[in-house]
């Protein structure tokens, strides 16, 4: 039996030259949901490999109008495809939206914390998203079921406003039909064709199975929807070092060095943006300045 | 005799409960299945049990003249279903509609609160984790209204 060791905190990953934007092509463009689409981007000049942790995130820059935060959304086994799950909500997104397939943005990258999917080994893993908050965690599903062998259960809980909302459709649909892991799906509102959950996310935390002492959870979703799921959870007895979720802030630098994205005594690009809810519980639920 | 104690047993909302209780609650219960589509309870009718799901899942529903039916939440396995019996005039208040075929354990309320009122142990036990649905279903009920994914 594997023992329950203590689950050791992320570790920030610095690139080599942290302020330098490569150039990356864009491959493909899939719209996922009216408003968010999915980039499949290669480097422009057939640059190096491009290795990352699950829960990282790169600084895109659309040319001439400015940079964002991206959590990176693929397969981290796969170092030759970089993929980004956006939603247009302002100046730069839309900008990048624009984007045709063969046009070229800047990738400045990776940065911040990792899930803890190695560390994890041996335990139950219990996965909770709220909308967009399925992109960032895709990576660690993906290592994870790589991985399956070393893991207990694995419950992946999705929420949803509706059905159209859902991100990665057909993927969910695949995840749901295999036997070695259980993906519950609810949404706030549905018409008579859906058969699925109806209401909030954290109503299906008392359906998931897992042996809260020897359980991680990664949450990643907007910052209600957080705040609720990590209570259910800690009413489940999961342990809080043992939760992990991931913040967002405005970011300019992405490496620690300007201050815009402090959360306490962190920094979110830098500390961040995933960490142990014992490490933020102070900070968890301050409303941003 | 076979008794219904066990399936009583294994349902999260009765479990640790004693046996003496199990046995009183066994008196008021009886094995139910409801086909997909089909509806458990309509709106108005006389509520005249509630359910503990044991497999499957229960859409609850307000029927609309202009959209028709529209799902307000579901229930599922280890859910306790329909609470409209505890008060007066103990009627539904929305419509609880099979989705997947169900499974569940009917309980007679009249002959529940009857149990209740004989031994107060029973009727506190049974009433606090009652309360703890209740709690649930209107936390859950506030996040639905806030828009979690929209905030
Ligand atoms: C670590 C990290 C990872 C992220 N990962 C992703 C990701 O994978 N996919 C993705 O689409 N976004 C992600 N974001 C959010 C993304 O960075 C912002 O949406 C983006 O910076 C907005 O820039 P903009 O110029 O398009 O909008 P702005 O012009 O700056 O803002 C326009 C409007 O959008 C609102 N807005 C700005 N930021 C956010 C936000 N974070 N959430 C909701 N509304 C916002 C503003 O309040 C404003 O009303 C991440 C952020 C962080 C910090
Ligand atoms: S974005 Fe500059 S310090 Fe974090």
């Amino acid at each position: 039996m594997v023992p329950n060791a203590p689950v050791p905190r992320p570790h920030p990953a610095n690139p080599a030259v942290p302020m330098l934007t490569q150039p990356f092509q864009i491959r493909r463009v899939r719209q996922e949901t009216p408003d968010t689409f999915t980039l499949a981007l290669q480097p422009a000049w057939g640059a190096a490999p491009f290795c990352f942790l699950p829960g990282q995130f790169n600084m895109l820059y659309a040319f001439g109008v400015g940079e964002v935060p991206i959590s990176i959304s693929g397969d981290p086994a796969n170092t030759q495809t970089l993929v980004h799950t956006i939603r247009a909500v302002g100046t730069v997104t839309r900008a990048i939206q624009k984007l045709k397939p063969g046009q070229v943005l800047g990738v400045r990258g990776p940065f911040g914390s990792h899930w803890p999917v190695a560390e994890a080994a041996g335990h139950d893993m219990v996965i909770v998203v709220g909308g967009l908050g399925l992109a960032p965690l895709r990576p660690a599903i993906y290592q994870i079921l790589a991985h399956r062998a070393e893991y207990g259960n694995f419950e992946l809980i999705v929420g949803a406003r509706t059905p159209g909302d859902l991100l990665y459709y057909k993927e969910l649909e695949q995840w749901r039909g295999r036997f070695d892991f259980r993906v519950h799906v609810a949404v706030d509102s549905a018409g008579p064709e859906w058969r699925n959950n109806v209401g909030v996310v954290t109503t299906l935390i008392p359906r998931a199975r897992f042996d809260p002492w020897h359980t991680t959870a990664l949450v990643c979703g907007p910052g209600v929807m957080m705040r609720f799921t990590v209570q259910e959870l800690l009413q489940r007895g999961i342990k809080p070092e043992n939760i992990y979720v991931s913040m967002e802030r405005n970011m300019q630098c992405g490496i620690g060095l300007c201050g815009h994205c402090q959360l306490g005594p962190y920094f979110i690009c830098k500390d961040g943006p995933v960490f142990a809810f014992d490490q933020i519980e102070k900070w968890f639920a301050l409303r941003e300045i | 005799m076979e008794t219904l104690q066990p399936i009583l047993a294994a349902h999260p909302f009765l479990s640790g409960l004693e046996s003496k209780h199990l046995e009183n609650l066994a008196e008021c219960a009886s094995l139910v299945s409801f086909n997909p589509g089909q509806m458990v309870y309509t709106e108005g009718q006389t509520a005249t049990h509630f359910y503990l799901i044991r497999y499957g899942r229960v859409a609850l529903e307000i029927h609309t003249a202009r959209r028709g039916a529209i799902t307000l939440a579901t229930v599922g396995e280890g859910d306790f279903l329909g609470w409209s019996w505890i008060v007066s005039p103990h009627r539904w208040h929305i419509d609880a509609r099979a989705i997947d075929l169900t499974r569940a354990i009917a309980f007679d309320f009249s002959c529940v609160l009857r149990h209740c009122e004989a031994d107060h142990d029973l009727g506190y036990e049974f009433m606090k984790r009652f309360a703890v649905v209740l709690a649930q279903s209107l936390r859950f009920l506030k996040l639905q209204l806030v828009d979690v994914y929209g905030a």
